[in-house]
């Protein structure tokens, strides 16, 4: 086993720690705050698959992004859409036998890594064309495009460039989640695709990536419109109950 | 030296996006508390020694408390969906009022102390720490905002920046650096009842003045009943209608439809103001104390049901945060648990035919609707999301045969401020408060131009005041500002019914 092979290795277990570590603390923490009060943003759904309906929609479709602006929700539409499918068809490097859904999306795959790339670029685009994104956009906003348009552009090097044995790759993989190392092809795409996705994994939970377990915490949107009917009130501020004239 | 013109935008046929003049809003600073004002409110009097220290605690302690402000802090990816849809900016180019600047001012200071990433990076994340400057910019853009929350509506996150304006008032506050109208506002309602500092006789008087006038104009004593223990129902509403116009024509209207329909009912001069300013400065202890009082009134007086008049904000605080900070309301009828908007009691009415409304009353007029943002982004109406929209849309087009509504990127949810919202309607911020008011001048304008529109109704004090004061400058007539239920007013027919 090379001494690459095993830094990989060892990398990616604690980018793997990092992450589920960082986001797990991030998301328990959100969990844990209070909500003191009723400040949804209204029209507000009345009940609560409504509200859960009314997030599931943002995440989904980014019904306010649409409504908004409809570049920014092109771009980012294309580009979470397309990563998602690539997410999905990278299934098949930790999976053996590969699951029957994950081999018949591999041609979508490959389309949306092109997707991903494009999206990015319209996305980073507007940080530099438009006056108000480009007064709003600060180093780590563009760092975060580069990052995330680096893997992707690597990976699509590996596909068309200069090809990489991915049944080695896969045997790595495997060997990382079964505790049994195998070793890393070394081809210059590969080892930096890998990089940058350890990287992205590490600083996950510690930049604007957060947007991530936000969306499902944001109380804008997940908050009931039932004011009226039901008393929403946190520890602290009932304590004050007590202090009240009457 | 000549006194200080303002620059007026210039209203076209479309709104432009306006390019960015950075710091063109900059020098406009509302006046600070005085030290005897702060005190007053329990707040140090100017800026404290260690305030670099004590605001950040401030912070902290906001952070563990609301999940809101932690959330949007970390959220947003700066995409910029937000960025044109602020009044303030979209009407001065300054971008510092493009809302996730504006929450920017925060959002570094945060990173610098709060997050790990601020500490170990903080030019590569733009953390930044709490510097004197960086004070009086968030003195200064804090209170160029509404708190309007348009900008949530329109982000992914709903990333509120009302909530981090809130807290950044608060911690201002905390730390010497109060401003003076919203404060005064507060002192003057904790004191007197009322934002206005009208004393009960004063209250008493005026009503009955106003009882003289209906009296001289219709014939029919219709009354305005102060401080009656065993009323039904308790009316509270902004002090602005006790006085203002237009607001005291709305007022007028209230206490006609409850003559009609022969309600009991009454005002308070212990709680003699609906709006609650303690919510613009973000305290919740200021927000409670002014909730509690209209508590202790309906109990005082032992009314059944509440009312509340036509207010924006106090809409907001009513029926999202009352239930909160003076609730549980279990000793209201159970037929009318929570309090009500004025408008839901007279849509109510008018569906039971219980109004003998003539419409052509208001046949000289071309009426368009202007929905206040408290009331359409932070509350509701009707007991459905939209109600808020349609009962007051009905309520007109019930007492009104000429109704059209502006452009529907400018209404309802995707309503813009007034401009004067949040604590904004003072005379030094008037260049803010002309800016902000462009994008609704324009809309204006277009169904004035292209429909006939003479007026304008608003179911907020905040916005006819913001109104009628700012539109003259931009060469508009401020007649054209009704209170809603001025039209329900025009239109009653006393003495048929009752
Ligand atoms: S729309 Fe939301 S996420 Fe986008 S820049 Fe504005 S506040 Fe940030
Ligand atoms: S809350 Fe309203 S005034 Fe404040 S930043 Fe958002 S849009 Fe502008």
């Amino acid at each position: 086993m090379s001494f690459l092979s095993v830094a990989y290795a060892l990398l990616f277990y604690g980018a793997a720690a990092v992450l589920i570590g960082g986001l797990g603390f991030k998301i328990w923490s959100y969990f844990a705050l209070p909500v003191p009060m009723k400040v949804f943003t209204a029209p507000a759904p009345r009940t609560r698959s409504g509200a859960a309906l009314r997030v599931a929609r943002e995440v989904v479709f980014f019904e306010s992004l649409f409504h908004s602006n409809k570049w920014i929700w092109i771009f980012g539409a294309l580009f979470h859409a397309s990563l998602a499918a690539v997410l999905l068809a990278h299934l098949r490097y930790f999976t053996e036998p590969v699951w029957g859904w994950v081999v018949l999306i591999q041609p979508i795959g490959t389309y949306a890594g092109f997707g991903l790339i494009a999206g990015l670029g319209g996305l980073w685009a507007r940080r530099f064309v438009e006056e108000r994104s480009r007064y709003i956009s600060g180093l780590s906003d563009h760092l975060m495009l580069a990052l995330l348009a680096g893997i992707g552009l690597a990976g699509l090097g590996m596909k068309y460039v200069a090809h990489t044995d991915i049944v080695a790759v896969k045997a790595f993989a495997l060997g990382l989640v079964y505790l049994d190392w195998q070793p890393l092809p070394t081809d210059p795409f590969l080892l930096l695709h890998l990089t940058l996705v350890a990287m992205l994994m590490i600083v996950l939970p510690f930049s604007k990536l957060l947007h991530i377990p936000g969306v499902f915490f944001s109380p804008a949107h997940s908050q009931v419109d039932d004011a009226r009917e039901h008393r929403q009130i946190a520890a602290w501020n009932a304590a004050l109950d007590a202090t009240r004239e009457r | 030296m000549a006194q200080k013109e303002y620059d007026v935008p210039v209203l076209e046929d479309h709104l432009p996006t306006p390019h960015l003049q950075r710091d063109a809003l900059a020098h406009v600073r509302s006046h600070p508390a005085k030290p005897e004002l702060q005190k007053a409110l329990g707040f140090p009097g100017e800026l404290v020694e260690d305030w670099e220290a004590k605001a950040v605690a401030k912070l902290g302690e906001l952070l563990q408390k609301h999940r809101s402000l932690r959330v949007y802090l970390d959220a947003c990816v700066k995409c910029g969906a937000c960025a044109d849809k602020c009044q303030f900016f979209l009407g001065s180019g300054d971008p510092k009022n493009m809302p996730v600047a504006r929450q920017d001012l925060l959002r570094q200071v945060y990173r610098k102390y709060f997050t790990a990433a601020g500490k170990i990076a903080p030019d590569l994340v733009g953390a930044k720490p709490l510097t004197r400057e960086m004070l009086d910019e968030w003195y200064v853009y804090y209170h160029q905002c509404s708190q309007c929350r348009r900008c949530s509506l329109f982000c992914p996150y709903g990333i509120d920046t009302a909530e981090i304006s809130m807290a950044a008032r608060e911690v201002l506050d905390h730390i010497g650096m109060g401003q003076k109208y919203t404060n005064e506002v507060i002192l003057k309602c904790h004191q007197l009842g009322n934002n206005l500092g009208l004393n009960p006789a004063a209250l008493r008087n005026t009503v009955e003045g106003l009882e003289e006038d209906i009296m001289d104009d219709t014939g029919v004593p219709v009354r305005l009943p102060v401080d009656e223990v065993g009323a039904d129902v308790l009316l509270v509403t902004p002090s602005a209608d006790f006085f203002a116009e237009p607001q005291v024509d709305g007022l007028i209207g209230y206490a006609k439809v409850f003559h009609q329909a022969g309600l009991s009912w009454t005002l308070s001069s212990y709680a003699s103001e609906a709006g609650n300013f303690g919510m613009f400065i973000g305290s919740y202890d200021h927000m409670q104390k002014l909730a509690v009082r209209i508590r202790k009134a309906a109990l005082d007086l032992g009314v059944k049901r509440i009312i509340v008049g036509e207010c924006g904000h106090a809409w907001r605080v009513a029926y999202s945060l009352l239930n909160t900070t003076s609730g549980p309301w279990d000793f209201l009828d159970p037929k009318y648990p929570h309090p009500q908007h004025i408008c839901e009691y007279t849509w109510d009415l008018i569906q039971k035919g219980g109004l003998n409304l003539d419409a052509t009353a208001n046949d000289d007029k071309v009426v368009t609707f202007h929905d206040s943002c408290n009331p359409a982004r932070a509350a509701g109406m009707g007991g459905y999301p939209g109600g808020q929209f349609d009962i007051p849309r009905n309520i007109i087009k019930t007492v009104c045969n000429k109704f059209v509504d502006m452009h529907p990127d400018t209404i309802r949810e995707k309503t813009f401020c007034c401009g004067g919202g949040g604590g904004l309607l003072t005379e030094e911020l008037m260049p803010v408060r002309i800016a902000g008011m462009k994008p609704r001048m324009q809309a204006l304008k277009q169904v004035m131009d292209e429909k006939g529109v003479t007026h304008m109704a608003a179911i907020c004090a905040i916005c006819k005041s913001q109104f009628t004061g700012v539109m003259p400058r931009y060469g508009m007539d401020p007649y054209m500002i009704v209170s809603l239920h001025q039209l329900v007013n025009n239109a009653i027919q006393l003495g048929t019914k009752e």
